[in-house]
């Protein structure tokens, strides 16, 4: 496979986290799973996260990664997994939402 | 999902393999299919679909909630044949999402100058593509009709299972390919799959054309195409 290929990428999430993770961290995957209107990041998209908060990858263009990622560092200590939803209307449940005015769904979970 | 899990999927990808991982959003238990596993029931049409569209998303199956990410290597078209139309060629299929590579060991037309935003190789296919070879998401588009130089790539993209094989060239000029081609072992089903002439018929005239209409060709092969199972039977 030659250096330059997407996936060996040393910015792809999912290689982050096999690196971290077989270097002894804790690692969370937070990945999203719907979007509604605008979302920024497509179906798909992942973060990766590490117990002390370091992370790589996006789920939104900045607007909910703040959130995301403490709700992943309670996921690594409890290791359950939790579906989060972002968007513009939804006030009561998240102090954050996303500015383009679309909705998304984000799974965070433990890497076993 | 667990670490295991992740080194697998890692590997299909860096392998330039098409494969999902499922996961249940109840309690994040992970499996990872590959393309050309036998699945079947209303999971099996939900892979199938998510494979050919590439598309990632949410299923409900018999009471559960299910993500399946799907992860598809990126399309590359390779070239053969620093010419007029690969010029024309390489800015659409930049903004079309390809990943585009001209070959042509023609020092006189495979000039940067040329081909200034493409990854360029002015050397014999054999030779780059020995280091670089052909897979199942690759487009391969010959366009030299010089046998010296296309046969080579053309056989081997058959034999890699490129989703797409097309060749620049009259009927006349690609009967005789085929029988050369058939020479060197390839069988009527597979010479079958070459797009000869290239492009689909919108009466192109001018580089520029033949561009539009081998591109178009491209996508309809790229979000038409068979599963694995197809093509490796092909292979077989």
């Amino acid at each position: 496979m030659d250096a330059s290929s997407a996936t060996t990428d040393n910015l792809d999430p999912l290689q982050v986290a096999e690196t971290w993770k077989s270097g002894g961290r804790d690692v969370a995957i937070a990945t999203v799973m719907e979007t509604w209107g605008s979302a920024p990041r497509p179906t798909g998209s992942q973060l990766v996260i590490d117990s002390a908060g370091n992370f790589h990858g996006s789920v939104s263009g900045g607007c909910v990664e703040g959130a995301v990622i403490t709700e992943a560092v309670d996921v690594i200590e409890t290791g359950e997994p939790r579906m989060l939803e972002f968007g513009v209307a939804d006030e009561t449940a998240w102090r954050v939402g996303l500015s383009c005015g679309g909705r998304i769904k984000v799974f965070v979970e433990r890497l076993g | 999902m667990d670490l295991v899990l992740l080194k697998e999927l890692n590997a299909e990808r860096a392998a330039r393999r098409a494969a999902i991982l499922i996961t249940d959003t109840a309690d994040g238990a992970g499996q990872l299919v590959r393309e050309g596993d036998e699945m079947s029931g209303a999971l099996g049409e939900a892979i199938g679909r998510a494979f050919r569209s590439g598309k990632s998303g949410l299923a409900e199956i018999e009471g559960r909630e299910l993500f399946l990410n799907v992860h598809v290597p990126p399309p590359r078209l390779v070239v053969i044949g620093a010419v007029h139309i690969s010029q024309a060629l390489a800015p659409m299929a930049k903004i079309a999402g390809f990943d585009m590579m001209v070959i042509d060991p023609r020092t006189a037309f495979a000039t940067e100058e040329r081909f200034a935003e493409v990854a360029l190789h002015a050397e014999w296919p054999e030779d780059v593509l020995k280091n670089q070879p052909l897979d199942a998401y690759t487009a391969l588009a010959a366009l030299t009709h010089d046998p010296k130089i296309d046969d080579y790539p053309l056989a081997a993209a058959l034999r890699a299972g490129c989703f797409y094989v097309g060749a620049l060239g009259s009927r006349r000029t690609h009967a005789k390919r085929v029988d050369r081609l058939k020479e060197g072992g390839l069988s009527d089903a597979e010479l079958d799959l070459i797009h000869a002439p290239i492009g689909l018929d919108i009466a192109a005239a001018s580089p520029a054309e033949i561009a539009v209409a081998t591109l178009a060709q491209i996508i309809e092969a790229l979000r038409k195409r068979e599963l694995a199972g197809g093509l490796s039977m092909r292979a077989a």
